[in-house]
């Protein structure tokens, strides 16, 4: 293999990845932009889904896709739940007091998952039984393929939401100025109670899409939830496009990090990136200054 | 249409609303005039249902207003353009608008909401040239003018006005002032929040006078106006015209 076509090898892998932490990293900002709340659950919600499909797929007999669905929105409810369980009683408690409070909820969420899935790891087959594709010297796994895809899927979504539709207006009218938004008649907890939803959705989309190619357990979702944090503090927390672009990163620097050094550093260089970020430029790249949102 | 009874309400522990009581009549236009601090902003907030009196009744057209939330309270017909204006800068103007009849959002309203955006756009020509613009970009007249459509996009019974005149200069405090002269002209029922005591008493039916967190004096806008204590608190430089 030459140089370039390994380089390649290693965008695609870090790609791959970094798609997936981009979907966390959106999780965290849709919940940061209307509450404040980094949410420490967000990793959970991640295994979930993808515990959840593992489950649903053999024992339902269901065609993949159909698991796959009913795993993302069963998550979603879980989701919703959570918010109404956890955070809604307290909602008037400070910030610092409702991260906590999601701390919590992770530990909660990865305990119950001990006890109904046991400890070991699992995994589903690939959506399509593509062949791998060659491109140029690098081969491009079908479920990469599906991963990316997905993820570029989501993004478009996601934006179409949050800049046509009115639910989507009104949720960031409720992160820029939350009394104006409740003058409008906008409900701020409903609000809240969306973006949970919403958040544990993409969480749960990332989940399944990476599961056929990294495997899964019940403390899979606490580095995956960590390296969206990363991703979403490199970009700037509450910012959609950097979350994407932190996530990208990450992945990237990851993948090359293995490759070319050792994969034992991996993760230190994800937390690298972290710890020079809230050194140098806590407000993220692409913000100019730290501002409230 | 609006009666408050004995409202009194609290930041923590210092009080900023003692014993406050007024009432609105439908179709009347009425000012409070008084001092920054005064507590004028602290009473619309709670008629909007943002701060809950720690004693007291508010009823609108016979409902209480008490325990509702903001959301429910503009539901009933109160809306309002809120002090400093707090339009959403990273939404058109359009979009502003469109929030603005957030409640009336489904598809059955869809005429209405389009009726009702025809008119603001009639009302302030300025909106429907700049429609696509960020609201962000728009200058403090034209913001202020945006925050008041805004409120009306709500159909609101009763519109409230916090401070519409902060920070502008002259000539566009007399634009809005005479948009606001308009509102009252179709019969909208106003309770206009003032520091800038003797345009808001020119164009009121009737006022009250909030010092400290009191109501001290109440009227006519017209007999206030020529009142003695008001021309020497809030209407300074007409006094010392006299005076001279």
């Amino acid at each position: 293999m030459e140089w370039y076509d390994q380089l390649l090898q290693y965008l695609i892998t870090g790609i791959t990845t970094g798609a997936v932490y981009a979907l966390v990293a959106l999780g965290f900002s849709i919940i940061y932009n209307s509450t404040e709340i980094i949410n420490f659950a967000q990793g959970e919600f991640v295994m979930l889904g993808s515990m959840i499909a593992v489950s649903l797929f053999p024992l339902l007999g269901v065609p993949l896709w159909v698991a796959v669905i009913l795993a993302v929105a069963i998550t979603a409810l879980i989701g919703l739940i959570f918010e109404r369980l956890a955070i809604r009683p307290v909602r008037n408690g400070s910030v610092i007091n409702l991260i906590i409070i999601t701390i919590g909820g992770s530990i909660l969420l990865k305990g119950i998952a001990v006890l109904i899935w046991g400890k070991e790891s699992r995994s589903l087959p690939a959506f399509t039984s593509t062949e791998p594709i060659k491109f140029f010297g690098a081969t491009l796994s079908g479920q990469s393929l599906w991963v990316m895809a997905g993820t570029l899927l989501a993004v478009i979504l996601l934006h179409y939401f949050y800049e046509k539709t009115i639910t989507g207006k009104a949720l960031r009218a409720c992160a820029f100025n939350r009394k104006a938004a409740r003058l409008c008649g906008i409900s701020v907890e409903r609000m809240v109670l969306f973006s949970f939803g919403l958040s544990a959705l993409l969480g749960a989309f990332a989940g399944v899409l990476i599961t056929p190619i990294t495997y899964t357990a019940w403390d899979a979702g606490t580095m995956l939830g960590l390296k969206g944090f990363c991703a979403a503090i490199l970009g700037g927390i509450g910012s959609n496009p950097g979350a994407v672009m932190g996530g990208l990163v990450i992945g990237i620097v990851e993948s090359l990090s293995a490759g070319y050094l050792s994969s034992g550093y991996k993760d230190a260089f994800a937390f690298l990136i972290l710890l020079l970020m809230l050194y140098l430029r806590p407000a993220g790249i692409l913000k100019k200054k730290l501002e409230k949102v | 249409m609006l009666k408050i009874k004995n409202i009194s309400t609290f930041y923590g522990r210092i009080q900023a609303l003692r014993n406050v009581s007024l009432h609105i009549q439908s179709g009347e236009v009425v000012s409070l005039i008084g001092a920054n601090g005064a507590g004028k902003t602290t009473l619309l907030n709670t008629i909007s249902g943002i701060l809950t009196p720690g004693s007291g009744e508010i009823v609108f057209e016979e409902q209480s207003l008490k325990s509702l939330s903001p959301e429910r309270i503009v539901r009933l017909g109160i809306s309002q353009a809120p002090e400093g204006r707090q339009i959403f800068a990273h939404h058109t103007v359009l979009e502003n608008l469109e929030l603005g009849a957030y409640l009336r959002s489904r598809r059955k309203d869809r005429e209405q909401r389009a009726q009702d955006l025809e008119r603001i756009c009639q009302l302030f020509p300025v909106l429907d040239e700049r429609k696509n613009q960020f609201a962000g970009t728009l200058s403090g007249g034209e913001q202020q003018m945006l925050a008041i459509g805004r409120a009306l996009m709500a159909r609101p019974k009763l519109l409230l006005l916090d401070e519409p005149s902060m920070g502008l200069a002259p000539k566009l405090v007399r634009e809005i002032f005479e948009n606001i002269f308009r509102l009252r002209k179709e019969g909208t029922t106003i309770l206009l929040v003032e520091q800038n005591a003797r345009a808001a008493l020119a164009i009121s039916d009737r006022a009250y006078v909030l010092e400290n967190g009191r109501l001290v004096l109440q009227g006519d806008a017209r007999e206030l106006i020529n009142d003695p204590e008001v021309r020497r608190a809030y209407l300074g430089k007409d006094y010392r015209e006299v005076w001279e």
